[in-house]
């Protein structure tokens, strides 16, 4: 059974007049959001982004952007009580430095 | 391998500082040293680990040989570090490796310093000649440490000069895994260190084939799974994970139950461990099937569920043994403690974006803190009243 997240909130933005189709953007995508048409990426269905940012990392043209972030809650939730970017820091220091 | 790690790469420092390469920095934390210093040798490696089958000579010195089999030892320690034994600490030296008996044409695989991580790798290297790098993702998988950025475009050119690979092997590519993508620009690599990136696989399994295929991977190959296997092995480190809290909580309830009329007892025990297996166990196994999108909201079914369990298992929600007061706690409570851990899940998932995550959390959060403060306050006053 597939997994399905949320609609509609999903912040992936892919500019065509930039977009050459080299498809670097579907060979790094975890899921299949991409696909080449008339020799231009084009998104398939955004829902199924989980903006891990790949795709824009390796966009050499810049033609993609994606907010993306640490989709850990208890980060979230750290992020918020000390107004700071959460972080996946869930190692809590331990072994990290002597 | 190096659970005293710092030390041991603060030694390597010292002893490599009169090579005219040495670049050391041991201003600050001795480990951000070992991850930055640019004096590691090619050949530094811990013979006695049994992974470890010898070296193989090249222009740049001595590599490493690992096993491609995976002994006991392994597998043990896999299974100890999915019950959170030593999760942070179970890493392997970064560097440069060989599996089979690679020359100047043999492929290049880039891999994290985990040891889950290259141990899942080095099992699928049976029979095949390649050079491995590892990158220090301070002990961390692939995907989490590429989000992070640690296995990142920074790290990859550090270590391409510091293996000396382009001394190594006559080619220009390296094969990295799919799920590095996050943390590493392509382009840039190639533009900054001449060696072209090639995104393999994202499971190690197919590397066999992807690289028979002259580096082809078929779409299913570039496909993130979250099967209930995979869901599966997640669930003790999220359960085990959650015992901090519970004994918090046991521990205010022994001492309220110090000066109680009416105290806790193990009906509060069970109701407690049971919410929280259906938010760290049940949830991510049904995940899929609970129709509902929001994990927070997949959680609260199933605390849901739980709740109205414990109230029947009681004497029914009619003429529960414990009174209405505590039902009603209970279904106030249990609910929203399930949906709190299975929140938290997204984190490890493989399909939630984080615009997701914070549109559910805004609406989660402060209902999961009402109830379970409200539920809180029913069950104290039961604690002292008798209704």
């Amino acid at each position: 059974m597939k997994n399905k997240y949320l609609k509609n909130v999903c912040t992936l933005k892919l500019d065509s007049d930039k977009c050459v189709g080299c498809g670097r953007c579907i060979e790094v995508c975890p899921h299949n959001v991409f696909r080449i048409l008339k020799g231009k990426a084009e998104i398939i269905d955004k829902d199924d982004c989980m903006e891990c940012g790949a795709c824009a990392k390796n966009c050499a043209f810049n033609a993609i952007e994606v907010k993306s972030g640490v989709g850990c809650a208890y980060a979230v939730i750290m992020g918020w009580l000390l107004g700071t970017e959460p972080t996946c820091d869930c190692s809590g220091g331990s072994g990290e430095c002597c | 391998m190096n659970t005293n790690s710092c030390c041991n790469s603060e030694e390597a420092i010292k002893k490599n500082e009169t090579s005219s390469e040495c670049v050391s920095n041991q201003n600050s934390c001795c480990c951000e040293n070992a991850g930055m210093s640019t004096c590691e040798p090619v050949l530094q490696y811990d013979a006695r680990q049994r992974w470890i089958l010898g070296g193989i000579d090249t222009s740049e010195g001595k590599i490493p040989r690992i096993s491609t089999k995976l002994s006991l030892s392994d597998i043990a320690g896999a299974c100890k570090v999915r019950f959170g034994i030593g999760r942070m600490n179970y890493k392997i030296n970064p560097g440069l490796y060989a599996a089979g008996m690679p020359d100047d044409t043999s492929p290049v695989l880039v891999t994290a310093n985990y040891k889950l991580t290259f141990d899942a790798l080095r099992k699928e290297l049976n029979d095949l000649n390649a050079w491995i790098v590892v990158l220090d993702t301070k002990g961390v998988n692939v995907w989490c440490s590429a989000g992070k950025g640690t296995f990142g475009t920074k790290e990859l050119l550090n270590r391409i000069s510091k293996t000396r690979l382009s001394g190594i092997v006559s080619h220009k590519t390296l094969i990295l895994p799919q799920l590095g993508a996050p943390g590493v620009s392509a382009h840039e690599v190639e533009k900054k260190s001449g060696f072209r990136v090639v995104y393999g696989p994202v499971r190690a399994e197919d590397i066999k084939e992807f690289l028979e295929a002259g580096m082809k991977a078929k779409d299913e190959m570039r496909k993130v799974k979250f099967n209930i296997i995979n869901r599966a092995v997640l669930t003790p480190i999220e359960f085990i994970s959650t015992f901090k809290i519970a004994i918090l909580v046991f521990g205010i309830m022994f001492l309220v139950n110090l000066i109680a009329v009416n105290p806790f007892g193990v009906v509060d025990f069970y109701a407690l461990m049971g919410a929280l297996i259906a938010g760290t166990v049940i949830t991510p196994l049904l995940l899929p099937w609970i129709p509902v999108r929001a994990f927070a909201a997949k959680g609260w079914i199933m605390g849901l569920i739980w709740a109205m369990a414990v109230n029947i298992l009681n004497g029914g929600f009619a003429i529960p043994e414990y009174g209405i007061l505590k039902a009603f706690a209970y279904l106030l409570i249990l609910p929203s403690v399930a949906s709190y851990f299975a929140m938290n899940f997204t984190g490890s998932s493989t399909y939630t974006s984080f615009s997701g995550v914070i549109r559910e959390m805004k609406i989660a959060v402060p209902l999961i803190g009402f109830t379970i403060g409200l539920g809180t306050v029913m069950l104290m006053i039961n604690c002292f009243i008798h209704i």
